[in-house]
């Protein structure tokens, strides 16, 4: 273990029980995430980078069940956990989330200060003056008037909702905080706002993200280290030099979802694609999950599943075409 | 025939805000207008792809709902093939709404899902009561499957959309606009909700399409990446303004608007060695509210190269600077010249 090791991940599997059978959408992952790091996760829809986000806040989606592995927090597993223990000292007071369209889903009938109140009072059991004086600080910090408090979601900009938001996921000072698509529905000037706003708050709280978007370029921006994620598995792990950097990535997916980002000042003549669509999670093909769109898969491809190899230091990517020499 | 297909004159869409009772009594019957358009000019032309830029509340989705003739504007012109179509009646607004067509952004609410592809491409030709017989509807069907290669279309024909992932769903909407043989298609946002690993191949395609049939498209966007990319003539909308109109290449490489510089500046790239650095935007908050536009040049609030003038003179108009390239901007110069200084260091 890594000696500033916040959080660790150990060979864990979550799957979707549903009437057709297990979806395995987290399916033997193992990454650790260090004290001060981001670490994103990127991957096409469905790829299980939510699902492992809500894995590790112990709080799997229905018919989601862990099925093995571990989530080490502190050295301590925390999916034997009673769901008290959890809420008393772990989700939220440890680990926060702001999910995925957060800000669209704030109550249109209460304040904002009433919704971030209601947060504060499940966790804590500050005197109501205090909790007030805390949420008016916190606003603070993410650039929001104290005013807010008594305004209504539909009185706010997306951006202004998305603040409220991660204010709400800080205030109980919690060390990891599991960002998830944060910026997708805003525009391009509010989501380099709310980036900034994301690296201000990292060094002041001394925080450690996770940072989950399908987009490669927004990565680039924030992540120290980075998880492909492809049908429930990491296909490659790297620094952000390593994955970003004049090598370039080394797992056949990651090159082709890099090149098919858009790049506003590279003119291209062919944008790339990826043909084919993500398998069926049910029944996931036999050998290399990607070898059906690979252009690049042989005959071991097809037979055989490849474990994370390392390149170099700190670069492991799960394809056969490493070891082929 | 002209070369231009589609010109917008002077178009404004303004819309009245909802009132209760006492409000109406106490405001004294003054209502603050909600200006979603406020004046736009831009010509289409014959075969080329022209791109609407612009944030939320900027007016890029207004104007295509004008343009598709969703709704009435409140002054100014729309001119199709040379033709005046700002007020239609019913007959002629059906033939407008033929020859042009629209995709939607969402692709999993645009189709009905009980109707098979089949039938989903068949309805605009029951619509449209163009009279053919059975055999020649199924021929123009897997025309147009054949036309944005879902291959092969007799298998793509009977399956219902839930079927069908995002690309290929976008695939099946392009295929309903083209059945009608269209002049002009109105895409806003087509990709969006598309995954990025496939995003291209549907711009590809509807490239392909595009340069095959000759058509014109009106692509509305936030995402200045895929029309640089795809489009020939961007314009970018400020607040329901046009602030620059050029060529891609040119606005995107030499913009000189500075709203459109602090765009082109927030776009992230994929790129290393950008972690510690909190990205400094030439732009100061918010989008404000079309209810309430600045006085003077309406970007003026959120500028950080505004002089008094653009807070106290009339609102700049779009000046030619550079081949087709315009802008609204009456600082562009010092902006540049600033710009560069900056970039130097």
């Amino acid at each position: 273990m890594h000696m500033n090791s916040l959080l660790k991940v150990e060979n864990l599997q979550m799957h979707y029980f549903t009437s057709k059978g297990a979806v395995r959408a987290i399916d033997d992952i193992s990454f650790e995430l260090r004290r001060g790091e981001t670490i994103g996760l990127v991957g096409e829809s469905g790829c299980g980078k939510t699902s492992l986000g809500t894995s590790i806040l112990r709080m799997p989606t229905p018919p989601g069940r862990y099925v093995s592995g571990k989530i080490l927090v502190d050295g301590v597993d925390v999916i034997p956990l009673p769901e008290k223990e959890v809420r008393r000292n772990i989700r939220w007071q440890k680990i926060s989330m702001v999910f995925q369209g957060a800000m669209n889903c704030l109550t249109p009938v209460y304040t904002i200060g009433r919704q971030m109140m209601e947060t504060l009072n499940e966790h804590s059991d500050l005197p109501r003056s205090d909790a007030e004086d805390l949420i008016r600080e916190y606003l603070g910090y993410v650039g929001l008037p104290p005013e807010i408090v008594q305004r209504y979601p539909h009185e706010l900009s997306g951006g202004m909702k998305q603040r409220a938001v991660i204010a709400t996921a800080l205030f109980l000072k919690p060390e990891i905080v599991i960002l998830d698509e944060p910026t997708t529905a805003l525009d391009v000037i509010v989501q380099a706002q709310i980036i900034n706003l994301l690296k201000k708050l990292k060094k002041q709280f001394s925080l450690s993200f996770i940072f989950i978007t399908h987009d490669l370029a927004l990565e680039a921006e924030i992540s120290d280290r980075l998880c492909v994620m492809y049908a429930g598995k990491i296909v490659e792990m790297g620094s952000n030099a390593q994955i970003y950097g004049a090598q370039g990535p080394k797992h056949p997916y990651t090159e082709r979802l890099l090149g098919a980002t858009p790049r506003l000042f590279k003119k291209v003549e062919q944008l790339q694609f990826i043909p084919g669509t993500p398998p069926d999670l049910i029944a996931p093909p036999k050998g290399c999950r990607f070898s059906p769109r690979c252009d690049k898969a042989f005959d071991r491809c097809f037979q055989e599943e490849p474990p994370l190899i390392e390149i170099e230091p700190g670069h492991r990517s799960s394809c056969w075409l490493h070891q082929r020499g | 025939m002209t070369d231009i297909i589609l010109s917008v004159k002077n178009l404004k869409k303004y819309f009245e805000p909802h009132q209760s009772f006492a409000q109406s009594i106490a405001g004294g019957g003054q209502k603050k207008l909600i200006k979603a358009i406020d004046g736009i000019s831009f010509d289409i032309r014959r075969g080329e792809i022209f791109g609407l830029i612009g944030e939320s509340g900027s007016g890029k989705t207004t104007t295509g709902k004008l343009v598709m003739k969703l709704l009435e504007p409140t002054s100014g012109q729309i001119f199709f093939n040379g033709e005046d179509v700002t007020h239609l009646g019913k007959e002629k607004l059906k033939e407008y709404r033929r020859k042009v067509q629209m995709i939607f952004q969402d692709p999993y609410a645009s189709m009905n899902p009980r109707f098979k592809i089949k039938d989903v491409l068949e309805e605009p030709l029951i619509i449209h009561k163009v009279r053919a017989t059975i055999e020649e509807r199924t021929k123009m069907i897997v025309k147009a499957l054949e036309e944005v290669k879902l291959t092969p279309p007799d298998e793509f024909m009977g399956r219902w959309p839930h079927m069908l992932s995002g690309g290929q769903r976008q695939r099946v909407a392009t295929a309903r606009t083209l059945i009608l043989n269209p002049m002009m298609l109105v895409a806003d946002e087509p990709v969006s909700m598309i995954d990025l690993s496939t995003r291209a191949e549907i711009l590809h395609m509807m490239r392909d399409v595009q340069k095959e049939l000759g058509l014109s498209y009106l692509y509305i966007t936030h995402d200045l990446s895929t029309a640089r990319y795809f489009t020939d003539r961007i314009a970018v909308m400020y607040l329901g303004r046009i602030v620059e109109i050029g060529r891609a290449d040119d606005i995107i490489d030499n913009p000189l608007h500075p709203y459109t510089q602090a765009l082109i500046e927030a776009v992230p790239e994929p790129v290393t060695g950008k972690i510690d650095i909190i990205k400094e935007l030439p732009i100061y908050g918010e989008i404000p509210s079309p209810a309430n536009i600045p006085k003077g040049c309406r970007f003026h609030t959120r500028c950080p190269y505004a002089a008094d003038a653009c807070k106290d003179e009339p609102e700049p108009e779009l000046t030619l600077d550079g081949e087709e390239h315009y802008h609204a901007c009456r600082r562009a110069y010092e902006v540049q010249a600033e710009r560069k200084k900056k970039q130097a260091v």
